[in-house]
C-alpha cells in the first residue's frame, strides 16, 4: 500500500502505527484519571498500557511489510529504518512497563500516569523516527524529553529523583535552546526546513562552507550530543540515572538514546552528507573523547546505577563511530547494536529492580559480592547482560557481534576511520574492568554476613529478565538473521519510491 | 468593519476614545506603586489597543491582543507578582536612589526628543495607509484570518497537531508533579 504523504489522508495513513499509540495513551490517560489512585490501579493501566503498545507493534508490523510512500520530498518518512528503530522503541517501553508495574509499588510511586507518560515519550520517540522536516524533529523531541523529565521525577518521596529530574529539565531545556537555534540558522541559510530540501540547495547552491549552515549545524550537533549525553555534554546524566526510578533508567539508556541517534542519522545522511569534511572531525572527536573518558570514569564507580550510566554514556561513544562512518551500513550496524543494547540494558536493569527494592540500598557493587552463593541464576543473568554490553565473544551473546558490526561500519566507510576503530576496540578492553569486575565479585567473593537478602523476582520482571538473556544468547548463535534484518532497513537500503506491494 | 470611510464621524469619536484611553491607562499603569494595580491598568491598555487594531480591519491581531496579552500574559504576570511578593510594594520599585531617577529622566527624555523628531518628518510613502484603502488580505476570500489559516491546516497540519499533543503531555506532566499525595 503506497501513501501520498502529501496529502492530509494519505498523511493520517501513513502515521497509522503512531496513531494506535497516541489514542491509546490518551484514551489510558483518561483511565488513569478516572479512579483514585491506588497499587492496584496502577497495576491495571500499566497493563493496559502492555496492551496498547502489543497494538501498536502489530499495525506496525503491518506497514512494516506493506507501506510505501510516493512523495518525494514528504515531511515524514515511510521506510524500513522507520519501522525497525521504532521496534526497538516499543520493545523498550514494553520492558519498562513491565518492569514498572513491580517496581513502582516498592518506590511508593502510585501514579497511573507514569504508565501513560511512557506511552507518550514513545509516541514522540516514534514521530522523530520518522520525521524529515526539522520542524517535526523538534516536536518530536519535546514530546519525548518532556515526557521523560517528569518521568525522572515521578517518585516524589525521593530527593535524588527531584534533584536528578530538576538537573535533567534544565539541561535538557538548554540543549533545546541549541536544537532550536540550530535550527533556524539552518533554515536561514537554506530557506527550507525539509532535510531532503536542504540536502539538494546545499548541493545546487554550494552552500556546504556557508557560514551560517556550519554554525547552524554545529550547534544542532551540541544539542544532539546533550542528548545522548556524550562527554563533554554528558555532566546531567549519572545523577539523572541515579535518582530515576530504575525502569525509567533503563528507558533513557536505552529508547531516548536510540531516539536521538535516530534522528541524527537521518538528518545528516539525508540532509547534511555534503557537508563530510567539516563536521566529520567534530564528530570524530566527540566519539573518541565519549569513549576514552567514559571508561576512565566508569572504572572510579562504586555504584551500579552509577556505573551503568557511565556504561550508557560509554555506548553513545561507539554508536557514535557507526554515526561517524556516516553510510547506509552504519546505520544498519545502529540498527543491529540498538536492538543488542536494549536487550543487555533491560536485562541488567531488571536485575538492579530486584538487588535494590527501595532506592539507594543494595546499589553498591559491594552488595553484589556473593550473589552466586544465594540466588545463582539472578547471577548468572547479570553476569551475561554485563559480558553482553562488555562485547564478550559466546557468552556475551549478541554483544559481541553489535561491536563487531560498528567496526565493519568504521572500517569499511570511505572516511579512514581505521584510528577511531583502534580506539574503540582500545577502550572497550579498559571497559573489561568494571563489567568484569561485578561479575568476579559476584561468583569470586563470599556473601557477607550482613548483605540484605535481595527482594523476590515477580512474573513481569522476570518476564523481561528472561526475555533479554534468552534473546541474547539465542541472536548471538544466530546473529545472521538480526544482521539480515539490520541491513534491509538500513538508511537508504529501501529508497522512497515504490518497492514492495506494488499493484 | 466600520470604516473611515463609511461613518467618518463615528470612526473619529472612537479613534481618539480608545486613544485617549490607552493614553491615560498607560500613564496610570507606570505610575501606580501597587504592582496588581498597574497590571490591571496594563489590561486597560492592551483592551483599548485591541480596540483600535479592529478599527483599522485587524480583526485577528484584535482578537489574538485580547487572548494572547491581555488574558495569558497578564495572568501570568498577576501570579508572579502574587507568588512573589504581595504587599510590599515599597520592595518591588527598580528605580531606587537618586542616580537611578536622573537615568531614568534622562532616558524618557531621550525617548520624548525621538518621538518629537519622528513627528515632524513626514513618514515615508510606503508606509502610509492610502485613505479608504482596506488591509489588502481583507479582500481576499478568507477575510484576513484566511492567509494564517491556509498554511496553518494544509503545509503544517502535521506540525500543528503535534504541537497540541506536546502541549497535553505537558499539562499531564505538570499536573502528575503538582497534585497533592494523600498517602
Amino acid at each position: 500500500m503506497s501513501f501520498d504523504v502529501s496529502t492530509p489522508t494519505g498523511l493520517l495513513q501513513a502515521l497509522g502505527p503512531d496513531l494506535v499509540l497516541i489514542v491509546g495513551a490518551m484514551v489510558l490517560m483518561l483511565v488513569a484519571a478516572f479512579r483514585p489512585e491506588s497499587a492496584g490501579h496502577q497495576r491495571r493501566v500499566g497493563l493496559m498500557a502492555l496492551g496498547v503498545l502489543v497494538a501498536t507493534i502489530a499495525t506496525m508490523s503491518w506497514y512494516a511489510t506493506n507501506a510505501s510512500s510516493t512523495t518525494v520530498h514528504g515531511i515524514i518518512a515511510v521506510d524500513g529504518f522507520r519501522w525497525a528503530v521504532n521496534l526497538v522503541f516499543l520493545v523498550g517501553a514494553a520492558a519498562t512497563i513491565a518492569l514498572g508495574i513491580e517496581a513502582n509499588p516498592r518506590d511508593r510511586i502510585v501514579a497511573a500516569e507514569s504508565h501513560v507518560l511512557v506511552l507518550f515519550a514513545t509516541a514522540g520517540m516514534m514521530v522523530l523516527a520518522a520525521a524529515r522536516d526539522l520542524m517535526i524533529v523538534f516536536l518530536g523531541v519535546e514530546m519525548m524529553s518532556i515526557a521523560v523529565y517528569v518521568l525522572a521525577g515521578i517518585n516524589r518521596s525521593s530527593a535524588r529523583s527531584a534533584e536528578g529530574a530538576l538537573k535533567y529539565f534544565l539541561l535538557g531545556a538548554f540543549s533545546t535552546g541549541f536544537l532550536l537555534y540550530g535550527i533556524a540558522l539552518i533554515y536561514g541559510a537554506t530557506g527550507s526546513t525539509h532535510l531532503g530540501v536542504i540536502g539538494e540547495r546545499i548541493g545546487t547552491f554550494g552552500l556546504a562552507g556557508h557560514g551560517m549552515l556550519l554554525v547552524g549545524v554545529g550547534l544542532l550537533l551540541v544539542g544532539f550530543a546533550f542528548k545522548i549525553a556524550a562527554v563533554p555534554f554528558h555532566m546531567w546524566a549519572p545523577d539523572v540515572y541515579e535518582g530515576a526510578p530504575t525502569p525509567i533508567t533503563a528507558y533513557m539508556a536505552a529508547a531516548v538514546k536510540a531516539a536521538a541517534f535516530a534522528m541524527f542519522l537521518r538528518a545528516w545522511l539525508e540532509a547534511f552528507s555534503l557537508l563530510d569534511g567539516s563536521w566529520l572531525t567534530p564528530i570524530w572527536w566527540l566519539a573518541a573523547v565519549t569513549m576514552v573518558a567514559g571508561n576512565a570514569i566508569a572504572l572510579a564507580q562504586r555504584n551500579v546505577k552509577r556505573m551503568l550510566a557511565y556504561s550508557s554514556i560509554v555506548h553513545g561513544g561507539y554508536l557514535l563511530v557507526a554515526v561517524a562512518a556516516g553510510t547506509g551500513l552504519g546505520s544498519a550496524a545502529f540498527l543491529f547494536y540498538g536492538i543488542a543494547y536494549t536487550l543487555a540494558t533491560f536485562g541488567a536493569f531488571a536485575i538492579v529492580s530486584v538487588m535494590a527494592p527501595t532506592g539507594s540500598r543494595g546499589a553498591l557493587i559491594r552488595d553484589y559480592e556473593g550473589l552466586w552463593t544465594t540466588r545463582p541464576w539472578l547471577a548468572v543473568g547479570f553476569a551475561i547482560c554485563m559480558l553482553a554490553l562488555l562485547g564478550f565473544p559466546i557468552f556475551g551473546g549478541v554483544g559481541f557481534f553489535a561491536k563487531w558490526y560498528v567496526l565493519q561500519a568504521a572500517i569499511t566507510s570511505p572516511r579512514e576511520l581505521t584510528p577511531l576503530a583502534i580506539v574503540l576496540v582500545l577502550t572497550s578492553v579498559v571497559s573489561a574492568g568494571y563489567y568484569l569486575h561485578v561479575v568476579r565479585v559476584m561468583f569470586m567473593k563470599p556473601r557477607p554476613e550482613d548483605a540484605d537478602e535481595p527482594g523476590p523476582v515477580y512474573p513481569l520482571t522476570q518476564a523481561v529478565l528472561v526475555g533479554s538473556v534468552a534473546l541474547i544468547l539465542l541472536l548471538g548463535l544466530f546473529p545472521n538473521t538480526l544482521a539480515t534484518w539490520a541491513k534491509d532497513n538500513a538508511l537508504g537500503a529501501r529508497p522512497t519510491a515504490v518497492t514492495t506491494n506494488a499493484p | 468593519m466600520i470604516g473611515q470611510e463609511v461613518l467618518p464621524l463615528f470612526f473619529t469619536f472612537h479613534f481618539y476614545l480608545f486613544g485617549l484611553v490607552a493614553l491615560v491607562g498607560a500613564i496610570i499603569f507606570v505610575t501606580r506603586k501597587s504592582p496588581v494595580a498597574a497590571a490591571m491598568w496594563l489590561v486597560v491598555v492592551m483592551f483599548a489597543l485591541a480596540a483600535l487594531y479592529v478599527m483599522i480591519g485587524a480583526e485577528f491581531i484584535g482578537m489574538m491582543q485580547v487572548l494572547v496579552y491581555a488574558g495569558a500574559i497578564m495572568v501570568v504576570f498577576l501570579f508572579v507578582v502574587m507568588l512573589l511578593n504581595l504587599g510590599h510594594p515599597s520592595e518591588l520599585g527598580d528605580m531606587r536612589g537618586r542616580f537611578g531617577r536622573i537615568a531614568a529622566g534622562f532616558v524618557g527624555l531621550g525617548l520624548v526628543a525621538q518621538l518629537l523628531a519622528l513627528s515632524r518628518n513626514a513618514l515615508t510613502p510606503e508606509l502610509v495607509l492610502p485613505v479608504g484603502a482596506a488591509l489588502p488580505a481583507v479582500d481576499q476570500p478568507g477575510g484576513i484570518i484566511g492567509p494564517v489559516a491556509a498554511p496553518l491546516f494544509n503545509e503544517y497540519l502535521l506540525a500543528f497537531e503535534l504541537t497540541s499533543v506536546l502541549l497535553l503531555v505537558a499539562i499531564v506532566g505538570a499536573v502528575v508533579l503538582a497534585k497533592k499525595r494523600s498517602a
